[in-house]
């Protein structure tokens, strides 16, 4: 298997014009393969030792992690601050929800659904705002975000307008609803890791390299013969789908879908858990969206509402003392000399 | 004489007033090594853009091995074959040096549609083989934030020929190297196949001189002569030009033509 193409280089490698020794080569590769398994290990462990409410809000964390990992593609690793991500999101929660009311809540047809409309929404806006950079498309995109938003609202007899979409049936799995919260859980475990997974796949892929050559050095990849314009509308796609199934998995774990969920709040909140994971990371962004769903939902009702305050609190500390997001960290810790401009 | 890979004719590009490049025609053959020369504003860079279509002409047209290409955009004009060194390093600066020359050459390989990861064998050998050909193959762990000023020129030279290039745009590839560094790089153009034609813009008429078969002298955004390497250091209409910079008695000055920074 090859490297990651966005794997930094080791220490070693930086220090010495020698490639890293096989073994420290080998240390790496085992922990990027043992750690994730040991998650997952222990993620899964988690409804058998933790009470229903902890399930259900690690639940929402994972799920929001999904949706944050697939923003993470176009901010961090494509270079496309994205304000209307959401949108997506929002697009995919209804979508499931629709499907589990009117035709089968059957494990993950209305999330496949979700996602497949998340796609296909972020292929019928994303078409125009990628052809924009910079300011322009920061509000295009906060344009549509709105947009999805309005007509959540005003499509009354579809969405059910400002009340929401409610009565969405629980998930069965061959005909068994899930009912315990613990076996939500797990099916929004299997599906955000297949997700999760997916979207390291495609990060890491010759294609992911093209992304983050467009993000580095746009001009440069069109005098090397790529169009930035499909790839980035390529990259659109996928994140908007991902956003969507992260949507599906919303609608089925909180059976209730708002027109909130596709508006500015929820694309700002997850812009957040972005930055303050660090973007471009990946893994960072998990543990951005962890934060801001603590304190947002865990914390805020103790806070007499002050959740905001506090997440306002806690994003300017991030920036101030750890400006590459949670992902900085490790670079911290290996004392790794940062990669600044050499004369 | 075969026929032209690249041919300008009557191609200007004005900003205003302001003529950069003013009617320029020129035929450079298939194979040839053809240098442009002129005083800093003579439109040189301007021209280069003109080529590569990152900048639109105002009029005239750009012919690539017989067809036009005038109104490409400039990531197809790539495809065909065009490929450029910038005269300011132009590299990905968050990423390796492997990795910067990984992404001109997997373009070549059909795999850089792969949305999982691929092994990429044969692209990686061949940027490895790049990289040990601009002396860099020490350093292909190395971010490119990391790299000298010397060793960013040599990579951009790896980046452009790992686009497998007909023609090959070099806008002042040897500035800021060390004279050591800016001999391995006439070695290395020396032995680019026949099949590479070559256009280079240089300060450093040393490099020019040693690899040119052809010259034009620009001057004002209009060609003031093409000829042999010959018939342009004997040419009187070029001293005046360079005459007119301060520098022309430097310029011919052939007993010692060691780094002449003509600016």
């Amino acid at each position: 298997m090859s490297l990651p193409v966005g794997t930094p280089a080791t220490p070693a490698a930086i220090a010495s014009t020698t490639p890293p020794r096989t073994a420290e080569r080998r240390t790496g590769r085992l922990l990027r393969v043992a750690l994730p398994l040991v998650v997952l290990v222990v993620l899964a462990a988690v409804p058998l030792f933790v009470a229903p409410f902890g399930t259900s809000t690690l639940s929402r964390i994972l799920i929001f992690a999904l949706f944050a990992v697939s923003l993470d593609l176009l901010v961090g690793v494509t270079g496309l601050p994205s304000l209307g991500h959401a949108a997506y999101f929002g697009v995919g929660a209804y979508a499931a929800g629709l499907v589990a009311i009117h035709w089968t809540a059957e494990g993950v047809v209305p999330v496949l659904v979700a996602a497949a409309a998340g796609a296909v929404a972020a292929g019928a806006t994303g078409w125009l705002a990628v052809r924009s950079g910079g300011v322009y498309f920061l509000m295009l995109t906060l344009a549509i975000g709105e947009l999805v938003h309005q007509l959540a609202q005003s499509l009354a007899s579809v969405t059910g307008g400002s009340n929401g979409l409610y009565g969405i049936p629980t998930v069965r799995i061959g005909g068994t609803p899930l009912t315990l919260p613990g076996y939500v859980y797990w099916f929004v475990l299997a599906v955000t890791g297949l997700g999760y997974l997916g979207l390291h796949l495609v990060a890491s892929s010759p294609f992911g390299g093209v992304l983050r050559g467009i993000r580095d050095n746009e001009p440069r990849m069109r005098s090397l013969g790529y169009s930035p314009f499909r790839y980035k509308f390529a990259a659109f796609v996928i994140a908007g789908g991902f956003a969507g199934l992260a949507g599906g998995l919303f609608a089925a774990q909180v059976r209730l879908v708002t027109p909130s969920e596709a508006g500015f709040t929820t694309s700002a909140l997850v812009l957040l858990a972005v930055i303050l994971g660090g973007a471009g990371s990946l893994w960072g962004p998990i543990l951005g969206a962890a934060v801001v769903v603590l304190v947002r939902d865990a914390l805020g009702p103790d806070l007499d509402g002050h959740g905001p305050l506090l997440l306002g609190i806690v994003f300017v500390l991030a920036v101030y003392v750890l400006p590459r997001g949670f992902a900085g960290l490790r670079d911290l810790l290996r004392r790794r000399p940062s990669p600044g401009e050499t004369p | 004489m075969s026929a032209p890979l690249l041919s300008l004719s009557g191609i200007s590009r004005h900003f205003g007033a302001l003529k950069a490049v003013d009617d320029v025609s020129i035929d450079v053959p298939t194979g040839a090594r053809h240098a442009l020369i002129g005083p800093n504003g003579a439109g040189k860079s301007t021209l280069f853009r003109l080529v590569t279509g990152s900048m639109p002409v105002s009029s005239g047209t750009v012919t690539l091995g017989g067809s036009d290409i005038t109104r490409l955009p400039e990531f197809r004009r790539a495809r065909r074959g065009i490929s450029q060194t910038l005269q300011h390093s132009s590299l990905f600066l968050s990423q390796t040096v492997q990795q910067n020359v990984l992404l001109a050459a997997q373009r070549q390989y059909g795999t850089r549609h792969a949305i999982v990861p691929r092994e990429q064998a044969a692209a990686r050998e061949r940027a490895r083989a790049l990289l040990a050909d601009v002396g860099l193959e020490g350093r292909a762990g190395t971010p490119v934030s990391a790299l000298s000023h010397g060793e960013r020129r040599q990579l951009e030279v790896a980046v452009a020929l790992a686009c497998q290039p007909r023609l090959l745009l070099l806008d002042e590839p040897a500035a800021g190297m060390s004279p050591a560094e800016s001999a391995r790089l006439v070695e290395l153009l020396k032995s680019l196949p026949e099949s590479v034609t070559v256009v280079i813009v240089e300060h450093d008429l040393e490099v020019v001189f040693a690899l040119a078969t052809s010259v034009t002298v620009l001057h004002l955004g209009r060609v003031l002569l093409t000829g042999s390497p010959d018939e342009v250091r004997a040419s009187a209409a070029v001293q005046e030009a360079y005459l007119g910079t301060g520098r022309g008695s430097l310029f011919l000055d052939m007993a010692e033509p060691a780094h002449l920074e003509v600016s």
